[in-house]
């Protein structure tokens, strides 16, 4: 396991990225389909043609657990993370459809310390999926809590 | 489901019951969120949380799974309408508010969901559909909430909102 670089006190307030591309096969979002979400629109292409979307697409969940993975890789895999109390928003602006090549692009909105624990803070950020035309595929705020930089080493630690 | 204008708030069901086993949580961890106390059960012991929990998005993807399977198991029978239509089907939803993820859930939880409408909201700019808005709930074995949100869905209308006033 890769050793914590990020913690709370590490990220910027002003902090923005975007994450790699991914490129979304049929095979990835019919299998989300059938395990979690088996609507004609995410399993069936001719039977999406029909539908109010226009065209198979991905599950809005699993639009929102591909943008974890992808925030993940570029970023949280280095952070002292300690999950999210939960999400303000979801907007699932435009469908993803089947061979839509992706990316997140992070904005940091807002920082603030715990009440509760003082070894933790909280960033408030924004996640925008973006398809390989820049349209808004979805958008999503919310809180995520770290783990704030250890104090300082103590003289004893420092000569252990 | 029904037509829009005959969606009742206060109409609520129980969507089921899901285990969660030691097995599903770290294959959904390790295809969509990776942190160690997701998908390491050693690592998970010595994190905040104590021991392996789910992700969040594997809570949420499971009341969909659930949601989607009440419909299919326990079809409601809507009659056609006057002109011979036939009720919508469920639509898609234009995202959900609020997820609060409350306690963790660990393997061999149990979690039953639940579904309330709250709330019903015109659409002007698309007058042949409404949004319905839903409190969902999971439950754990011990009477514990571990999640709860509010759903939105679109739902068709049986005739256009009147957009002239």
């Amino acid at each position: 396991m890769t050793a914590p670089i990020y913690f709370w006190e590490d990220i910027a307030p002003d902090l923005s990225f975007e994450t790699a591309s991914h490129k979304a096969s049929t095979e990835e979002i019919i299998e989300f389909a059938q395990e979690f979400d088996p609507q004609p629109f995410h399993l069936d292409a001719e039977a999406a043609k029909d539908s109010l979307l226009g065209g198979l697409c991905a599950s809005g969940w699993h639009i929102c657990s591909l943008s974890m993975r992808l925030i993940y890789d570029a970023f949280l895999y280095k952070c002292a993370a300690l999950g999210a109390p939960g999400i303000e928003e979801v907007r699932w602006r435009k469908p993803l459809f089947v061979e839509d090549t992706v990316r997140v692009k992070v904005t940091v909105l807002e920082k603030r310390s715990s009440a509760s624990k003082s070894d933790m803070g909280l960033v408030k950020w924004q996640w925008e999926m973006l398809n390989q035309n820049d349209e808004t595929i979805a958008l999503l705020s919310s809180w995520m809590m770290f783990s704030k930089r250890p104090h300082p080493h103590t003289p004893s630690e420092e000569h252990a | 489901m029904p037509w829009f204008e005959d969606v009742k708030i206060g109409t609520s069901s129980e969507l089921g019951s899901y285990t969660f086993t030691q097995e599903e949580i770290i294959a959904f961890g390790k295809k969509f969120d990776p942190q160690p106390f997701h998908v390491d059960p050693e690592a998970a012991t010595e994190s905040a949380f104590g021991g392996l929990i789910a992700s969040g998005w594997h809570t949420c993807s499971i009341w969909m799974k659930l949601m989607i399977a009440s419909r299919t198991d326990d079809p409601v029978e809507e009659e056609p309408d006057e002109d011979g239509r036939t009720p919508p089907r469920g639509g898609p939803s234009p995202g959900v508010l609020d997820i609060r993820w409350k306690k963790s859930v660990r393997p061999g939880d149990t979690i039953s969901y639940r579904t309330e409408v709250v709330e019903k909201i015109d659409l002007k700019s698309r007058p042949n559909l409404g949004i319905v808005r839903s409190l969902n709930t999971g439950t754990n074995q011990n009477g514990e909430t571990v999640i709860t949100f509010l759903g939105q869905g679109l739902v068709e209308r049986k005739a256009p909102l009147n957009t002239a006033n």
